[in-house]
Formats: C-alpha cells, sequence, structure tokens
C-alpha cells in the first residue's frame, strides 16, 4: 500500500508486476530529433531497444476526406502541406494524376519548367535532410552550410511562385507561368557552385569520426525487408535494388535526359547518406540539360505554358479577357470545377522522399469520390517497427534521420 | 418545403449539373493487348476465379472474390514477381450497394508493371489480412480499418492508427461530415476540461472558415465588425485599426489613417 503524499503520486488500485528491468521510454512528440510529430514508445532493456511501436496521428489533417469536398483544382495548394520540404513534387504528382485522368498532353516547354521545380525540389528536399539530419549527430556546420545553399533554392522558387515552401508552382495541364528572366542565370550560378559545396559537405563528414561511426552499419535494412515493407527512393535504393521511378518508368521528359541512378547493396544509414549526396550531383546534372531544353523551347518558340483543353482547363488570360466563350468556360470551371471521366488511375512519381502515389477515382463529378494519397514517409516510420530493435538510443536519433520522414506526409 | 439531402453521402456535390450532360468514360482496353499482363492473367485464371479484368491508364485492374486474397497476392508476389504492395485501402459504396470496394496496388519491378487487384465485400464484413505477405500492410490495414471500420482478420494489431484510440466514428465514410460529427465537436472539450464544462465552453466549431450567407446583418460588416454573437446595432462605432507596434515598425513610420494622404492620380 502507498503512502499518499504530495510528492509521490498516489495510484489506487494499481500493482506493479513487473520484475523485470524494462523501461518503458516515450520518444517524442516533442522530441526535436523526432522530425516534428512522431511519438516513439521505446521498450528498453538498459540501453537497446526490445521493441519500438511508432505512434503517429498527430498532424492528421484528414486530406484525403477534404480531397472529397473540394473541386480538383482547390487541392492543389493542399498537396503543399503534405511533404512541406519539397511541396512542388507533390503538386505535381496530383497533377500528372488528374492529367492522365483526363488524357492530357502537357505542352513542352510546361514539361520543361516542371522538370525544373521538380529537380530544385529535390535539391531542397536533399540539402533540408543533410542539414537535419547532421545537426541531429551534432555537426552543426553541415546545417549551417546547408541551409545557405537551400536559402539560394529557395530564393529562385520564391521568383517564380512567390511561396517559399507551400509553393502551389504546378496547375493541372501545365504550368501557370513562365520562368522569370533572372531563373537561368540564378540557377546557372547555384549549379555552378554546388560540386564545390557537395565536396564540402563530404569533406566534413565522409572521414568525421563521429559521422562514421553513428552511420555505418547502423540501422541495416536488407532488400527483403525494404521490398516487404513497401520502402521507396532512397530507401530501398540504399538496401540493394536499384528502382528510381523517372528512369523504369519515365513521366514528363525523363527520358530524355541523362542521369545515373545511385544505388548500395549496404542497406544501413551510411549508404542512404551517400545516395543522398549522389542524387544532389545527379540532380545538378539534370537541371543543366533542363537549361538547354528551356532554351531550345525559346528557340521553337514553343510559349504555350498550359494545355489546350477547354472542358478542362481555362483559356490563356488574354482569351479569357478578350473572348466571350472563354469567359464562360472559366467561370463555369472556377465554379463548379472540371468533371473527369468516369475511371480511376493510379500514378506514382519519384518524389524526393521515395514514390509519392495518387490513386484517384472519379465518377464524373466535380469532386472526386475517392482519393489516396500513397506517402512514402508513411512507410519509411512503420518501418522502425522493424528496424529499432537491436539498437541503442543514440542510433534511434540517425535512424530517424536517414529515414528522412516528413510528417505532413505520414499522416496527411 | 425544406430540400431534401441525401444523409447516405453527405460529401459535398455539384449544385448544378446539366441534365443532358453525360460523364465520359476513361477508356478501359482488353487485357489480350498487353504480352505480360495477359500471361499474369492467364496464369492467375488457372488458380482462381476471376470476376472481371481490364487494362486502364496503364495498369491491370483484376476482379477477385473476397475470400481469395490473401491467396492471390501471395501468387501474385511468389509466381508473378509483384515483389511490393505499394498501396491498399477501400472504397464507400454503401450508399450504393452496400458494399465496399478494397483495393490492393501492386507493383513489379522486374516487369516494369502495376497491378491492382480489386474486391467487394459486404459493409460489415472483414478481409483477410496480407500483413503475412507484406509488412507494409501492417499499417495499410490499420490506416484502413481507422478510416472506414473495415476489420482484417488475422492482423497482430488492429486498432487505430491516425485518429485517437477512444475515438468514435470512421472519417472517410461517405456518410461522415466534413466538419466532424456530434461527437467530434466535444471530443476535445470533454478531454480537456471535462464534460461539466460543455455549457460554458460549447461545441468545436471545426469550420472555421465558415460563413453563414444567409445571415444578413452580420455578413459584411467591413470596418464595423461585431463579437460573434453580439446583438447587431444600427450605431455600431467603427472598429479601431491601427498598427499593433506603439512606436511604428522599424524603417516605416506609424500609418495614421486619419493623417495619411491618398493620391488618387495615377499619372501623378
Amino acid at each position: 500500500m502507498q503512502v499518499k503524499n504530495r510528492l509521490t503520486p498516489f495510484f489506487e488500485n494499481i500493482t506493479f508486476d513487473r520484475d523485470d528491468n524494462e523501461l518503458i521510454l516515450n520518444f517524442g512528440p516533442q522530441h526535436p530529433s523526432a522530425h516534428g510529430q512522431l511519438r516513439l514508445m521505446l521498450h528498453l532493456q538498459q540501453e537497446m531497444i526490445v521493441k519500438a511501436h511508432p505512434d503517429i496521428g498527430y498532424l492528421h489533417r484528414g486530406m484525403e476526406k477534404m480531397a472529397e469536398n473540394m473541386i480538383y483544382n482547390e487541392f492543389m495548394p493542399t498537396t503543399d502541406r503534405m511533404d512541406y520540404i519539397a511541396s512542388s513534387s507533390n503538386n505535381y504528382g496530383f497533377a500528372l494524376a488528374v492529367e492522365k485522368l483526363i488524357g492530357l498532353e502537357v505542352p513542352r516547354r510546361a514539361k520543361v519548367i516542371r522538370m525544373m521545380l521538380l529537380e530544385i525540389n529535390r535539391l531542397m528536399s536533399h540539402l533540408f535532410w543533410l542539414a537535419t539530419t547532421a545537426l541531429d549527430i551534432g555537426a552543426m556546420t553541415v546545417f549551417l552550410f546547408a541551409f545557405r545553399e537551400r536559402e539560394y533554392l529557395m530564393d529562385i522558387i520564391e521568383g517564380y511562385c512567390g511561396a517559399r515552401l507551400t509553393h502551389a508552382a504546378i496547375r493541372i495541364g501545365g504550368v501557370p507561368l513562365d520562368i522569370q528572366d533572372t531563373f537561368i542565370a540564378q540557377l546557372k550560378a547555384f549549379l555552378d557552385k554546388l560540386p564545390q559545396n557537395i565536396k564540402d559537405y563530404e569533406d566534413l563528414l565522409d572521414s568525421n569520426r563521429i559521422w562514421r561511426m553513428r552511420m555505418e552499419g547502423v540501422g541495416h535494412i536488407s532488400t527483403e525487408m525494404a521490398l516487404s515493407w513497401g520502402c521507396t527512393g532512397p530507401m530501398l535504393r540504399a538496401s540493394g535494388v536499384a528502382w528510381d521511378i523517372r528512369k523504369e518508368e519515365p513521366y514528363e521528359l525523363y527520358d530524355e535526359v541523362k542521369f545515373d541512378v545511385p544505388y548500395s547493396d549496404k542497406g544501413d544509414n551510411f549508404a542512404r547518406y551517400r545516395i543522398y549526396m549522389e542524387e544532389m550531383r545527379q540532380s545538378a546534372k539534370i537541371l543543366y540539360q533542363t537549361i538547354d531544353m528551356y532554351e531550345e523551347t525559346v528557340k521553337n518558340n514553343q510559349t504555350e505554358l498550359m494545355a489546350h483543353a477547354p472542358q478542362y482547363i481555362s483559356a490563356p488570360k488574354l482569351d479569357i479577357m478578350t473572348q466571350n466563350y472563354s469567359l464562360m468556360q472559366h467561370f463555369v470551371l472556377v465554379t463548379q470545377g472540371m468533371r473527369p471521366p468516369v475511371g480511376e488511375v493510379y500514378v506514382a512519381t519519384e518524389s524526393p522522399k521515395g514514390e509519392l502515389g495518387y490513386y484517384i477515382n472519379s465518377q464524373g463529378g466535380p469532386y472526386p469520390y475517392r482519393l489516396k494519397l500513397r506517402a512514402p514517409s508513411f512507410w519509411h516510420t512503420g518501418i522502425l517497427t522493424d528496424l529499432l530493435p537491436g539498437h541503442y538510443i543514440p542510433d534511434v536519433v540517425s535512424i530517424i534521420g536517414t529515414t528522412n520522414i516528413v510528417f505532413g506526409e505520414v499522416d496527411r | 418545403m425544406r430540400t431534401y439531402k441525401p444523409k447516405d453521402n453527405v460529401q459535398a456535390k455539384a449544385y448544378y449539373t446539366d441534365r443532358f450532360w453525360v460523364a465520359p468514360q476513361v477508356p478501359k482496353s482488353d487485357v489480350a493487348e498487353d504480352a505480360v499482363f495477359a500471361a499474369d492473367l492467364e496464369a492467375l485464371k488457372s488458380k482462381f476465379d476471376i470476376k472481371d479484368a481490364y487494362i486502364q491508364v496503364e495498369q491491370m485492374v483484376v476482379y477477385i472474390n473476397p475470400c481469395d486474397n490473401f491467396e492471390v497476392i501471395k501468387f501474385m508476389r511468389d509466381e508473378l514477381e509483384y515483389t511490393q504492395l505499394s498501396e491498399l485501402s477501400a472504397i464507400d459504396w454503401i450508399a450504393k450497394s452496400n458494399q465496399f470496394e478494397i483495393f490492393y496496388q501492386m507493383l513489379s519491378m522486374k516487369k516494369r508493371k502495376r497491378v491492382r487487384i480489386k474486391m467487394f465485400i459486404n459493409n460489415g464484413e472483414a478481409v483477410n489480412s496480407v500483413e503475412k505477405l507484406f509488412r507494409s500492410a501492417d499499417w495499410s490495414e490499420r490506416e484502413m480499418y481507422d478510416m472506414f471500420g473495415i476489420v482484417a482478420n488475422g492482423h497482430p494489431f488492429m486498432k487505430r492508427i491516425l485518429m485517437p484510440y477512444d475515438w468514435q466514428g470512421f472519417p472517410l465514410l461517405k456518410t461522415y461530415p466534413l466538419e466532424g460529427d456530434e461527437f467530434a465537436a466535444w471530443y476535445e472539450v470533454d478531454k480537456i476540461y471535462g464534460k461539466e464544462a460543455r455549457d460554458i465552453i460549447g461545441p468545436e466549431l471545426r469550420d472555421t472558415a465558415r460563413v453563414d450567407r444567409y445571415d444578413s446583418e452580420r455578413f459584411a460588416r467591413l470596418g464595423f465588425e461585431i463579437p460573434y454573437g453580439a446583438e447587431v446595432k444600427d450605431d455600431a462605432a467603427p472598429t479601431v485599426q491601427s498598427y499593433q507596434e506603439e512606436g511604428g515598425v522599424f524603417m516605416i513610420k506609424k500609418f495614421d489613417k486619419e493623417t495619411s494622404v491618398v493620391i488618387d492620380d495615377p499619372q501623378r
């Protein structure tokens, strides 16, 4: 029987009958390295984790429900809030899914601009990943370096769409704007410096004893485990499967650009780190090629930015302001929304985190009947259940870091 | 007479549809058109009862019996090399046929093909869990249960995943309103303050952007805003608007509406 006083809490009718040394530790949802809203319930034997139970849902906003109550174009800014580190890639996945549903062909210049935005977003996301993971491990300098570079990219994006994080820079059927005059010069200046920047990060990290000890051999994911848990993106490629949707099921103009898909069969944290670094180089390579492609469209005078499909897509501004019928179409599309055909589609794109899939079931109405968001981070969080047991508490931080989970995407 | 609102689907609906409008269809093509899919379908047909199969937007859709789902997915994984279960969820058709449609989205990396396995279950029935085949189904099936209330038999931990454990109701059902139901309105009030505080605090208003467009008195009183619920008076004082910072913002002089000059001439 407990003696009731003010200092020790009094538990009525509770007996503490566990006589082992197992300690249950709540990691998060406020822990700074829990990347926002992850709560991990860890069962510990001394410092070793014997059981891990990730608890999610702290950022659940019910986006799938919201989508059922929104017209298609209305949902576009909501997709920004999924993976808010690289929001254009979410916009793009949704736009592509609806375009496939309708059967739209996007003009070439819009495709090039989209690819530029996607790759800039990939760089932003990977730089952010590097910064936060390095900070979690304790490498403050890398954090500052990587955030500095990311800021340049955010400036370029801000010049394009006016937003730094939630871009909403892509529309169903194309892109709303042509890139600004300074875009290419800024991007080139950035890309020319990027190899040196990446080398700086690697000089700081590759031979850093602390970094290697906390990364090498920690958080090993086997190929079977990665496949079974639905891992995609760098998580899968670090486990020995060279699968990149840009390469295998090319969308946009990815079949016209040259790039390599880095992969590793090590499967540990360090392998994932190496892959992120290499992917940044490959993104830069793609961006150089898209700059040439853009200049080619300028030369060929391909100025169209939105697909021509009056039933689904509003006409260009000039037409709306000068032609009665375009104005009427625009009015109907804004107030009532487009009505894609009856059918369903699942479209997967390679977002910086992995396979971002949109499943849309349309019943011919202006609202999707069902929209399922397949966010890669959801399973990259789930895998912690099987991945963490056997590791020690400090490893939790580096493992969460390299899984690169973003909770806007996990909870949706 | 009040307009009829269907109770079995409270989601947003088109408020106007032309009566001659016929919804077009996303084209479906025969499975025989794609050699890889045709071979896969043959293999499936030799073992299982396939109800329907077609190709839509480059992916094969196969309808199966709900009792076969475990065996079909096992066969797909082991024999047909569909090594990843990308996604799994349900669609609510309760209003139409009292059924749920379940889909399993599978990917073969070797063949570079995606297949969607689909099946219908009646409302209230459970499905066989495929968690033993794909660990990714562990969380997907929990999410499906959380959102639709569909139980997966044989799942090791059939609990809610996104919503709180003590939540009532299944949010993705068509009968569930976007702003939440009665339970949702009181959930946090009860949790934080206790049931006895309900009268003081009132239900949670989840749709904060809601504008009552039939309220002709409080609507659009720009510059003369009154608190919610307060009585509208004709001689209401104008709302005082000024900068929060008393000393002005750095580099910007304090904006004073009275002393400022509005320049009308655009050619100035």
